[in-house]
């Protein structure tokens, strides 16, 4: 009998719910310690990543404007794929380096993580918020918004881990983004991309592309419809191109280059504030009756 | 509900007023230093434009006709004094103050309309106004209906007026809102807005039995009531404070007010007046302080 | 005595101001406030000479006359001032229990209430506000600024759950022209109560408040070195960007400088605070309280000439109210004065310099060109000195670049729009985003309103409302970090 041949996956990337190729045809192939090809990987192009920005602006209005309980739901929902595909992360993150013990911890955690900031979205709000007790007859008070379109270099290590602790927190405050997921462990981005098509994540919330740090994140830097960046590694001279960049149109910077995200470090209501702006209101206080009225 | 006799809906034409910004505003007033000449030619404005009133049920012949005589001669130490704009009683002390003011220029305002309440019918508040009128009354001042106006019977309150400006004739009608009893800025405004459309020469804030009378916040209001029916009728309606402004000091904050809100052609006793009592004097004591330099004490003014 | 019917055509309807009653002169008495001939730097508890040995005048913009020349501090002067801050913040401020920390910041607070005459003159004098601004608004507020953040010095731990927060070290604050004094308070205040030390530089043309501050720091015994105060230009304060001693920079200004910052302080590990630009819109519905509306859109674009980052400089009105408000502003800006700042009377003061005076004229040229009407008051404007009277644009449109820029002065472009939704996207269709206004009587519509437009501060049925426990700052362009308020602390920690 002969043996069956095995139905190989294509690896695209996500863009506003779509799993295109990439437009400029380009395609890397990564290799895992042991020397093995893990696929031909999309080499995104800035063009994508103009794309990918596209629909996360035309996302935001949408999922901003959503109920934080709905949104924690949807971040439930994507918890919930997550466990059912086990198997194949386990599969992808084992290929990509991981010991099998490693690889289950690592997608316990990365499971965990967004249960946890499914728990967030409809509280952080209250933790941040303040009624601020000002002298004249208004009220005033502060919360968090979202700030808006964000671009994300996700860690190279950790590769589902790092991803989901970086976007998480993103989408849980009602921010949407657009990530370059890991160069040489890009498997399980794209895998946790289908798992987002199959949650009820609203397309463009999350956009991933594949593709090279190297190549793409000046152009990350430089858009000017992107609000915020965030950015993982070490690289000193990349951090410093980015701050540098982003005054263009003063994008918001976070640099998780010394999180460990295998630790409870790696989660926290203060990574969601990272991409949150405080609004303040004020209304005036009829104060008809009361000690002192002119009326 | 429609006004059907008027012709107009309500919610179309008075705007809401936003009570912290009008407090706000009317404290800006208050911000302006009036020094020197500004502030002389101000104080004889202020007493220009004052309605010398006696409200009280104990009043006599004699009481009114020593309030004409103060009326006419404020003080006489200092000359060169204006008279105050009119004299304001009771309907039965019309013909008493009519007398005495003889020949002053000093008009004679009367309440009517079952002042201070207004709780009566329309044949007794006509009667009223009639009456007063007949007596010699050059103005009349007349109370709106506040029962009605909050039980949103906004075209009876209308009515009412209309009524009472037809009655007065050739006297010009002021049209108490009694604002210390409407309860809102709002509702002073519609108020203001009905007694404006309804015909009213004047409108005015309070009879002076009701606490809070006049204040400077609900003065605007209605200034700016004023200026809007200006705006669109081009007819001028005068405005008077009444109760509860008896400082110098605090009638110039009310002239400043008036002049940059309604501008220099309501700055005179025919479309702006204070209804009050004791304000003459401290008036005058401001007057003779600015003029010889030291401060005054109430002795050597007279009481009335 | 007058017709009781004085009827005129609606249309030829118009009030008049300031024909026969006028305010006489009110002048605030000059000689309440000492100002020294000379000034020197701020650097660890003493004035010290400029090691340029150079000093720049700062004049009154009223008048243009020299009122007292200032230190030029120089490379070695910022050194000198960022040592002494370091130090302090090693050996006295940074080992300080809080609670004495809060103690010396309440006194801060209270001397300047008792010096509030004398800070107002002096405001008045050197930056050419009214009067009546510097002495009802700048300083109570900024003594109020202190008082709020002494106490927040010893219960850091309650701002920030489940995080413990320590301070930065040095910070490096550059402020602005517009509020000298109160920006001065704005960045000194949250720095001190959380730990930090500071080096302050005014900006050039309004150096003296924040001497006068020196002196009053100095009275209040406060550590030597734990607040520095410096003068000079942009040198001056790109020295003290640039310090590698420095942990933090604070800054307050245009959005061109911010960025700059922004690129300087790359490659550090310098926090920042910038609070830029803006070009807010200010909205009036059909239904708003319109009266209050219009006082609102006065006190967004006339306060302080316009010379406010968040000033109510796009108004945009409902068509259906669009001409009786027109014509309210008109009439509203006929009782405006404006003249000497220091007359209790003025409302409008001095363009703050000729430079600004010269972009603001610059931008009223542009207006014309682009088609829009021009309306401005008839007042006289005294001959020396830096005015502008208080100018209306209408007959604009969105792409109009008085729509679109900044200008910082008493400019007002007004726009019309039909629906909820054109005004969103208008409003929101500009780089900045430190503030917005809307006046509406509908509640729903007015949390929807506030909850769309992007932007860090939100008046309803206000505008330009300022408070220490308010905390202010920008969106977008507008630029990050909040000062004021318990938001306005996390800027000057490390929260581990």
């Amino acid at each position: 009998m002969e043996k069956r041949l095995e139905v190989l996956k294509t690896y695209k990337i996500y863009i506003g719910g779509q799993f295109p190729r990439t437009e400029s045809g380009r395609y890397y192939i990564p290799n895992n310690a042991s020397g093995k090809k893990l696929a031909n990987v999309c080499l995104s192009s800035r063009k994508d990543l103009r794309e990918a920005v596209v629909a996360a602006r035309g996302a935001f209005g949408g999922w901003s404007s959503r109920s934080a309980f709905n949104r924690s739901q949807i971040l439930y929902r994507m918890a919930e794929m997550l466990e059912g595909r086990r198997a194949q992360f386990l599969e992808e993150l084992v290929l990509q380096d991981s010991s099998r013990i490693k690889a289950e911890k690592e997608l316990d955690l990365a499971i965990d993580r967004i249960i946890y900031y499914a728990g967030w979205c409809d509280k952080f709000q209250q933790v941040f918020s303040a009624v601020n007790p000002v002298a004249s007859s208004h009220f005033n008070f502060s919360v968090p918004e979202p700030t808006g379109v964000v671009g994300i270099i996700a860690p190279q290590g950790d590769s589902l881990l790092g991803l989901i602790s970086v976007i998480a927190p993103v989408i849980a405050g009602g921010c949407t983004c657009v990530v370059l997921a890991s160069e040489t462990k890009p498997l399980c981005a794209v895998t946790f991309s289908e798992v987002l098509n199959s949650s009820d994540l609203p397309g463009g919330v999350i956009n991933i592309l594949t593709g090279k740090p190297s190549e793409l994140t000046s152009w990350f830097v430089d858009h000017m419809d992107v609000n915020a960046m965030v950015y993982c590694e070490k690289d000193a001279v990349v951090q410093k191109m980015i701050r540098e960049r982003s005054a263009a149109n003063l994008k918001r910077i976070s640099f998780y280059d010394q999180v460990d995200w295998q630790t409870e470090a790696g989660q926290s209501p203060y990574f969601i504030m990272d991409t949150q702006e405080i609004k303040t209101t004020w209304h005036p206080i009829e104060n008809i009756a009361g000690a002192g009225a002119g009326y | 509900m429609a006004v059907a006799s008027s012709g107009f809906s309500l919610p179309e034409f008075s705007p809401r007023i936003d009570q912290v910004g009008v407090e706000e505003r009317a404290a800006r007033f208050t911000k302006r230093s009036i020094k020197n000449d500004s502030k002389v030619q101000g104080l004889k404005l202020v007493l220009n434009m004052i309605d010398l009133t006696t409200l009280e049920g104990k009043d006599t012949d004699g009481k009114v006709k020593q309030l004409c005589y103060k009326a006419m001669h404020p003080h006489d130490a200092l000359p060169g004094l204006p008279t105050v704009a009119a004299v304001c009683v009771y309907p039965t002390m019309v013909r008493v103050a009519k007398k005495a003011l003889e020949g002053s220029g000093i008009r004679v305002a009367s309440v009517a309309t079952a002042f201070p309440s207004g709780q009566s019918s329309k044949d007794v508040k006509l009667r009223d106004t009639k009456f007063a009128v007949n007596e010699g009354a050059d103005e009349v001042d007349m109370v709106i209906s506040r029962g009605k106006f909050h039980a949103g019977e906004y075209n009876f309150v209308f009515d009412e007026i209309a009524m009472i400006k037809e009655a007065c004739g050739e006297a010009r009608l002021k049209v108490i809102l009694e604002t210390g009893e409407l309860g809102s800025f709002d509702k002073v405004r519609r108020a203001s807005d009905i007694a404006m459309m309804a015909g009213a020469d004047f409108i005015k804030t309070s009879t002076g039995k009701i606490q809070p009378a006049a204040t400077m916040p609900v003065t605007l209001v209605m200034l700016e009531a004023i200026r809007d029916f200006y705006y669109k009728t081009g007819r001028m309606v005068g405005m008077k404070p009444a109760g509860g402004i008896s400082k110098s000091k605090l009638a110039l904050h009310y002239l400043v007010m008036v002049k940059e809100v309604l501008g220099d052609d309501w700055l005179n006793n025919d479309w702006f007046r204070f209804g009050a009592s004791s304000l003459a004097n401290d008036v005058l004591m401001q007057l003779v302080k600015m003029q010889t330099g030291t401060y005054q004490a109430a002795n050597y003014f007279s009481v009335d | 005595m007058a017709k009781s019917t004085a009827r005129k055509k609606t249309n030829t309807v118009r009030l008049k101001f300031d024909t026969s009653w006028s305010y006489d002169p009110a002048p605030e008495s000059r000689s309440a406030a000492s100002i020294s001939k000379q000034y020197d730097l701020f650097i660890n508890g003493e004035w010290k000479k400029p090691s340029s040995k150079k000093y720049f005048y700062t004049i009154n913009p009223a008048t243009e006359e020299k009122i007292s020349e200032v230190a030029e501090a120089n490379q070695a002067d910022v050194n000198l001032a960022v040592g002494a801050a370091r130090q302090a913040y090693e050996k006295t401020w940074g080992k300080m229990p809080a609670k004495e920390r809060a103690k010396y910041i309440f006194r801060i607070a209270r001397i300047i209430q008792e010096k509030a005459r004398e800070l107002a003159i002096i405001e008045s004098l050197d930056g050419g506000k009214p009067i009546r601004e510097s002495r009802d608004f700048d300083v109570p507020t900024a003594a109020n600024h202190f008082f709020y953040y002494a106490g927040w010095a010893d219960k850091l731990e309650y701002a920030f759950p489940n995080r413990k927060a320590s301070s930065l070290g040095v910070a490096g604050q550059i402020i602005p022209w517009n509020f000298p004094l109160l920006m001065a308070a704005w960045k000194i205040a949250p720095a001190l109560a959380t730990g930090n030390t500071v080096v302050l530089k005014p900006a050039e043309t309004t150096p003296l408040t924040a001497l006068k501050l020196a002196e009053i720091i100095q009275e209040s015994g406060l550590p030597p070195g734990v607040v520095n105060i410096i003068t000079g230009a942009g040198q001056t304060g790109s020295s003290i960007v640039n310090h590698p001693e420095v942990d933090k920079i604070a800054f307050t200004g245009s959005t061109e400088v911010g960025k700059i910052i922004q690129r300087a302080i790359a490659g550090t590990n310098k926090k920042a605070t910038l609070e830029l630009g803006g070009k807010a819109a200010n909205i009036i519905f059909e239904d708003a309280p319109l009266d209050q509306a219009v006082e609102g859109v006065i006190n967004g674009i006339f306060f302080n000439q316009g010379h406010v980052c968040c000033a109510g400089s796009r108004l945009y009105v409902q068509e259906s109210v669009m001409k009786q408000v027109v014509r309210k502003l008109k009439d509203r800006i006929a009782s405006l004065i404006v003249g000497d700042p220091l007359d209790k009377n003025t409302d409008i003061g001095a363009i703050n310099s000729k430079q600004q005076l010269q972009n603001i004229q610059k931008y009223l040229e542009i207006g014309k060109k682009e088609g829009a009407e021009i309306y401005q008051p008839s007042c006289s404007l005294p001959r020396k000195g830096f005015w502008c009277p208080p100018t209306l644009f209408t007959n604009v449109a969105q792409s109009n670049r008085v729509t679109q820029e900044e200008i910082f002065g008493p400019v007002l472009a007004i726009l019309s729009f039909r629906t909820d939704d054109e005004v969103i996207e208008k409003a929101n269709n500009s780089p900045y985003g430190l503030s917005a206004g809307v006046w509406t009587d509908k509640g729903s519509r007015i949390f929807n309103m506030t909850r769309r437009m992007r932007a860090g501060v939100v008046w309803a049925n206000t505008f330009n409302k300022f408070d220490p426990a308010s905390p202010f700052g920008g969106y977008k362009e507008s630029g990050f970090g909040r000062e004021g308020g318990l938001h306005g602390l996390l800027p000057y920690v490390n929260l581990k």
